[in-house]
């Protein structure tokens, strides 16, 4: 066991935990973003940023392994600053509607974010924006990552003008999960972003999907296009939801499903984050294939919303 | 792997640009996973000449990289993405890059800018199968204003040249040809040391260098053995050049008692920093030292394999150092059993235009085939460097003080320069300088000294400010000029010697174009990966253009505390050095020149 000090507190971790693990078994809530139980750290959000005793910057509590004797402060002035500046750059520049969690810390932390002006209007060429060049801004407005969302499939949308480029989706497409390896990060510095191969639509990728990019989005830019079309209608009543947990009806491996239903219908199939068997993760059958329960299965109630 | 190609079939220029780089068989790729892992540090080489053949990464070309190399096309498409000498939509054969960052700007560049686009369409536009673009600092400032061409094909052109002019750029975009890179003027020659040979021994003769005593310190180090070399080296208190000034004794200690193997040696040449140029200078006019000190590093701290990691940007340094590899390996200075002490081999990887690849975690990447985005330390490279694997990490500069060392002892070398700043440094002098020129004096000499050396401002005007370590430095003011030039009196002045840069400023030159030019600069090079680079760098240029058009938002005291609570953000909260130093230029200009920000509301 390693001991070290948490906010004047002592605690003991095991070897190789992380300061976040510590902060946790504390009790001390630590925000992230890009953080997520089955995903390597990739430590790139840095709001779970702190303060070590020490240590010239500040740093990453996802990623920093615990070692005997550290001092560390979770709630500093510097580390609120740090937080505080970067949901600020995250809301002036990104699309934060469907992200409920970051709407909460804006507010906790005071954020201020409008103080790098009005948001610039959306721009269509981001996918085509050439690296190492850019066009010289004028101040007035503060540049944004919008574009239109990318409605090319069936079963989901890639809303990119919401996307924080936390790195979940790539992970969870990769080697964290699915070994899909579909999507990665192209470009560079602001023009980042979660592409495929020459920025093809999905259906011409190697996309699978799965939707397992969906469950690990922070901020709703991945979405099942029955909940897309559902918000884009005005129909989406989380106050009218409930969430039932059942076991995938498709094949042996007997996958924990969290159908999330509205007014009869199911509107989107999760699956538990904790779950022994699918910590979180699905396939496209779990994930999408329950359409058949209003369509051939128990007739819909007349008062349903229709689609 | 069970990957699914690109669809679009490769020609067969593009079949043949890509086995020029990974050999011409075999049909199937690798045949298992781990096979995969092991060869994908060929794709960056295999994107180079791609590039090189056809002009853009196709995505035939991309294809058949993939395939050979079982590389999913979304991630190679990331990587090729990732670098702004890869253009992944067509561009035409020819190209040709014109810096306009700082120095050049000093000497001209923005009017070279305004004639071409008015002679040969504004940059980016292609013409005639030739195209210009800006290009960010080209390592040639002692000869601003640089340009750099490549010409794409089965006879590939690449080279750089200085005093650029409307006709010489234009001559290479018509006539796909450039003047030949000119020799790179050097200070007085009295007491030089590093580059003691530059100027006066042929860097393309192996002979030539052995016949001034080469190779001498090779044989000293293995007479010694790796413990003595490594005594002589702490000793002599050497510190890293590249900029962040870590002990080198303790580096190399370090990375050779690591018991994991192999140990691997990487020599940092991707001097990206904007107004160096002295690397380029050791590596053109000098490669055979490097090599050899290269050597010495890798027998002394059990590396068996070493990489130099060049900039894509420097094609002489390219052509010099591997010509300097290929004679030494011919001698038996590389191989399996080097002067009895042991084997080491050495090759180049080059960069393709990424500055943030000079950080050393995002090199490992870039040369592992991944977007060359920083890791997060600790683990440091000693103990889990390139490939996993403890790594030695050392700028050329840094190596090229080793065979001295070793030669003449620790102690004749801490003799030298200050106690906390032991040697000498090699500095940069670009702008508006009389002499431009890298320049050699022992640490502890002042910059004022420095810039008489290379005879004062140019013209005798007035100075109004030097830009001390690049743009990641510091602004200095003519008061400060009496500060000796070591780490421990510039970190006193809330300055930093960076990569040796000083970059001179007259009172003619508006500072806030140069500011934005900085910002401009940083918001290219983020690499993306975290929130305050990739986003802060970007607010940072919009404030600065605020600044330009006179309209703050809100009030200058509000922009003020916002870009008081940004700059704090990028040095605590940033993942590497690049976003941690992004304001610290722009700040110190701020704090030193307080009309860049208008008083009060």
């Amino acid at each position: 066991m390693i001991t070290l000090t948490l906010d004047g507190r002592t605690v003991s971790v095991e070897e190789g935990d992380t300061l976040l693990d510590a902060a946790t078994a504390l009790g001390i809530d630590v925000p992230t973003i890009c953080w997520a139980k089955h995903l390597t750290p990739v430590n790139a959000c840095r709001m779970c940023v702190v303060e070590l005793e020490g240590a010239r910057t500040l740093v990453a509590s996802c990623a920093r392994r615990a070692e005997a004797g550290m001092v560390v402060h979770t709630n500093t002035e510097r580390v609120r600053t740090s937080r505080k500046v970067v949901l600020e750059l995250l809301a002036s520049s990104v699309d934060l509607s469907t992200a409920p969690k970051l709407a909460a810390w804006i507010e906790a932390y005071g954020a201020d974010v409008d103080r790098f002006g009005p948001k610039a209007e959306p721009t269509s060429d981001r996918d085509a924006r050439q690296t190492g060049d850019h066009h010289a801004p004028d101040g007035a407005t503060a540049a944004t990552v919008a574009q239109p969302a990318k409605v090319d499939n069936g079963l989901f949308v890639r809303d990119y003008a919401k996307c924080v480029t936390c790195y979940k989706c790539v992970e969870a497409c990769g080697t964290d999960a699915q070994n899909t390896f579909a999507i990665a990060i192209a470009g560079r510095g602001f023009d980042a972003r979660v592409s495929v191969e020459f920025n093809a639509p999905l259906p011409d990728s190697a996309c699978v999907y799965c939707g397992n990019c969906i469950a690990v989005c922070p901020t709703g830019a991945l979405m099942a296009l029955s909940e897309y079309d559902l918000r884009k209608a005005g129909d989406w009543h989380e106050d009218r939801q409930t969430t039932t947990e059942t076991i995938c009806p498709y094949c042996g491996v007997g996958c924990t499903l969290a159908l999330v239903v509205q007014d009869n219908r199911i509107v989107r199939v999760d699956s538990p984050e904790d779950s022994s068997v699918t910590r979180g993760n699905l396939c496209i059958k779990g994930r999408f294939g329950t359409t058949f329960v209003h369509e051939h299965g128990a007739k819909a109630p007349a008062d349903a919303p229709s689609r | 792997m069970d990957l699914r190609p690109i669809r679009t079939a490769p020609t067969p220029d593009e079949v043949e640009a890509v086995a020029s780089a990974l050999g011409a068989l075999p049909a199937e790729g690798p045949s298992s996973t781990s096979e995969a892992a092991s060869q994908r540090h060929l794709l960056l080489p295999a994107l180079h000449a791609l590039q090189r053949r056809v002009g853009w990464i196709s995505e035939g070309g991309l294809g058949e990289i993939c395939r050979r190399l079982s590389i999913p096309p979304a991630e190679a498409y990331g990587v090729a993405t990732f670098y702004a000498l890869f253009a992944t939509t067509p561009r035409p054969p020819t190209v040709v890059h014109v810096c306009d960052d700082l120095t050049c700007r000093t000497r001209g560049a923005e009017r070279l800018c305004d004639e071409l686009t008015a002679r040969h369409g504004p940059a980016g536009q292609a013409r005639d199968g030739a195209v210009w673009l800006r290009s960010p600092c080209l390592g040639l400032c002692e000869q601003a204003p640089a340009a750099l061409l490549q010409v794409a094909g089965s006879s590939p052109v690449e080279r750089a040249w200085g005093d650029a002019t409307v006709a010489s750029v234009g001559e290479a975009l018509t006539q796909r040809r450039a003047p030949a890179t000119r020799r790179s003027p050097i200070g007085p020659t009295d007491g030089l040391s590093l580059l003691a040979r530059v100027g006066k021994v042929d860097p393309t003769d192996l002979d030539a260098y052995l016949a001034v005593g080469g190779y001498a310190a090779l044989r000293r180090a293995i007479d010694l053995g790796p413990d003595a070399v490594i005594r002589e080296l702490t000793a002599s208190r050497l510190m890293g050049r590249g900029g962040a000034a870590f002990p080198t004794g303790r580096k190399w200690a370090a990375v050779a008692s690591q018991p994991a193997q192999p140990h691997w040696l990487v020599c940092n040449a991707d001097e990206s920093e904007p107004g160096t140029f002295k690397d380029r200078v050791l590596l053109e006019e000098d490669p055979f030292a490097i090599v050899e000190a290269m050597t010495i590093a890798g027998l002394t701290t059990g590396c068996e394999r070493g990489i130099l990691y060049l900039r894509g940007e420097y094609p002489l340094a390219h052509e010099r150092t591997g010509s300097a590899i290929e004679q030494a390996r011919a001698h038996g200075f590389l191989g399996d059993d080097v002067l009895g002490g042991g084997r080491f081999e050495l090759e180049i990887r080059r960069g393709a235009g990424a500055y943030i690849c000079g950080e050393e975690t995002a090199l490992f990447n870039s040369i592992e085939g991944r977007r060359g985005e920083p890791r997060s330390k600790p683990p440091f490279p000693v103990e889990v460097g390139l490939f996993g694997k403890p790594t030695l990490v050392n700028n050329v500069e840094t190596l090229a003080n080793v065979p001295r060392i070793v030669l003449e002892g620790g102690a004749a070398f801490a003799a030298i320069g200050t106690a906390g700043s032991t040697g000498t440094r090699l500095f940069c002098l670009s702008g508006c300088v009389e002499r431009p020129g890298v320049y050699e004096v022992p640490f502890g000499t002042t910059l004022r000294a420095l810039l008489d050396r290379a005879g004062g401002v140019a013209g005798g005007r007035p100075l109004q400010t030097i830009l001390l370590g690049g743009a990641a430095g510091t602004f200095v003011g003519p008061a400060e000029l009496d500060v000796p030039l070591t780490f421990e009196d510039t970190r006193k002045i809330g300055a930093t010697l960076g990569s040796g840069v000083v970059l001179v400023f007259d009172d003619t030159i508006e500072l806030l174009p140069m500011l934005q030019r900085i910002a401009s600069f940083f918001r290219d090079e983020s690499c993306g990966q975290c929130v305050p680079c990739r986003v802060g760098t970007v607010r940072q240029e919009e404030l600065l253009a605020r600044l330009a058009r006179g309209s703050p938002n809100g009030s200058w005291t509000s922009e003020r505390a916002m870009y008081r609570e940004l700059s704090q953000c990028l040095r605590d909260a940033s993942i590497c050095g690049l976003g941690q130093t992004a304001s610290s230029a722009i700040e110190s200009a701020i704090a030193r020149f307080p009309n860049v920000v208008p008083e009060g509301a």
